[in-house]
């Protein structure tokens, strides 16, 4: 697995660089486009992150956060995920920006490599925003009743949750 | 939501942190997360960055198209029937799956649009969702992503000796959501027809 993950960033920059060079595309000019429009998406999140960083760092400050994760502690300890990312558990479904202070906050407190913060990673990589995807997605059709979207969507959550913490008990132990 | 989901947090904080005694902790939390959010932003922002600039190059040369056409099959089984009605839809379906597996959230969005408005077409403009838009809709609420490079970049900058050593854990939990997500929706889907036929 250390090779896996020590080749795969290079391997895959060096092949798509390589691709774009044989099938002559102008690759610098590619690159700065995609980058220019990087930059514009992190500038977009900017605000959102100031204000969900303020709302998470108050709850988290007042000593909410942990009355609401010792509430919710024996339930989620059954299997196996430990109760420092339930706030992110909380917040992955509703925003991608709110979900990544989470996360980064998670890291910065229990380090990346200790139980919680592979959690929380996995977590993090395996699953979406999605109320929100719903809410894009279908906001452009005329479908008002979206019948059995959210109870699958959910479930496929849940379970990303589950594995979460089950491939890294198994993996990494 | 949002909207709800911030009121909501900061009312009970202060409701909170007046109960425990915590509010020169609750002040500094305010005065501090303003500092925090812009750093984290400015850390992300070179790695979100240099890695839309790579796929750009993924795009541009055709790699996307050639990708996508390689994961024909895998979308034809799982929107069965739609090649048929609408080449065009299950074009779309294909370019945003392979954006969303290359991690270019803002190129899947655009063609996960067109791909509703075409389902929404083909679903004669009905207000009921079709079985094909929630296999959709279901797909992309569970990320698909090959290259966790967020997660990879906040890990590494807190020190991680291994940044990536979780990738394995997020391809088979992917997997695992995205297998449960679709059996559901299909499961429910049989369900639901039989009651409204009943």
């Amino acid at each position: 697995m250390k090779i896996l993950s020590d080749w795969l960033i290079p391997a895959v920059i060096c092949g798509i660089v390589l691709y774009g060079f044989l099938h002559g595309c102008n690759i610098l000019d590619a690159f700065v486009e995609g980058a220019v429009e990087g930059m514009k998406v992190v500038y977009k999140i900017t605000p959102t992150m100031i204000a969900i960083t303020l709302c998470v760092g108050m709850l988290k400050a007042s000593g909410g956060l942990d009355l609401i994760a010792a509430f919710v502690e024996p339930l989620v300890s059954l299997v196996r995920i430990p109760k420092e990312v339930v706030p992110l558990m909380l917040m992955r479904p509703i925003s991608g920006t709110g979900a990544l202070a989470v996360f980064k906050d998670i890291i910065a407190q229990n380090g990346p490599d200790s139980y919680v913060g592979r959690v929380a990673s996995v977590m993090q990589g395996s699953t979406e925003t999605t109320f929100y995807t719903m809410a894009l997605y279908y906001g452009v059709t005329h479908v008002r009743k979206t019948r059995h979207t959210l109870a699958s969507a959910v479930g496929a959550d849940l379970t990303g949750f589950l594995f979460s913490a089950l491939t890294v008990s198994l993996l990494l132990g | 939501m949002m909207n709800y989901v911030l009121m909501v947090l900061v009312v009970l904080s202060i409701v909170f942190g007046g109960l425990l005694g915590r509010m020169p902790e609750l002040t500094s939390a305010v005065l501090e997360s303003g500092v925090n959010a812009i750093q984290l932003c400015l850390e992300l922002c070179g790695t979100v960055a240099l890695w839309c600039g790579v796929m750009k190059i993924a795009q541009r040369s055709g790699l996307c198209e050639k990708l996508s056409r390689a994961l024909s099959p895998v979308t034809n089984f799982l929107f069965r029937g739609l090649k048929e009605q609408s080449p065009r839809a299950i074009d779309s379906i294909s370019l945003n799956i392979t954006a969303n597996l290359l991690g270019l959230g803002s190129a899947a969005t655009p063609m996960a649009l067109d791909a509703m408005a075409e389902l929404d077409r083909l679903n004669r403009q009905c207000n009921v969702a079709s079985d094909y838009m929630v296999n959709f809709v279901v797909l992309n609420t569970a990320s698909i992503q090959l290259l966790p490079t967020t997660v990879a970049t906040i890990r590494r900058l807190e020190g991680s000796a291994d940044p990536l050593e979780i990738v394995v854990c997020v391809w088979l939990s992917t997997v695992a959501s995205v297998v449960v997500g679709l059996s559901l929706a299909k499961l429910l889907g049989r369900f639901r027809k039989r009651r409204d036929r009943s």
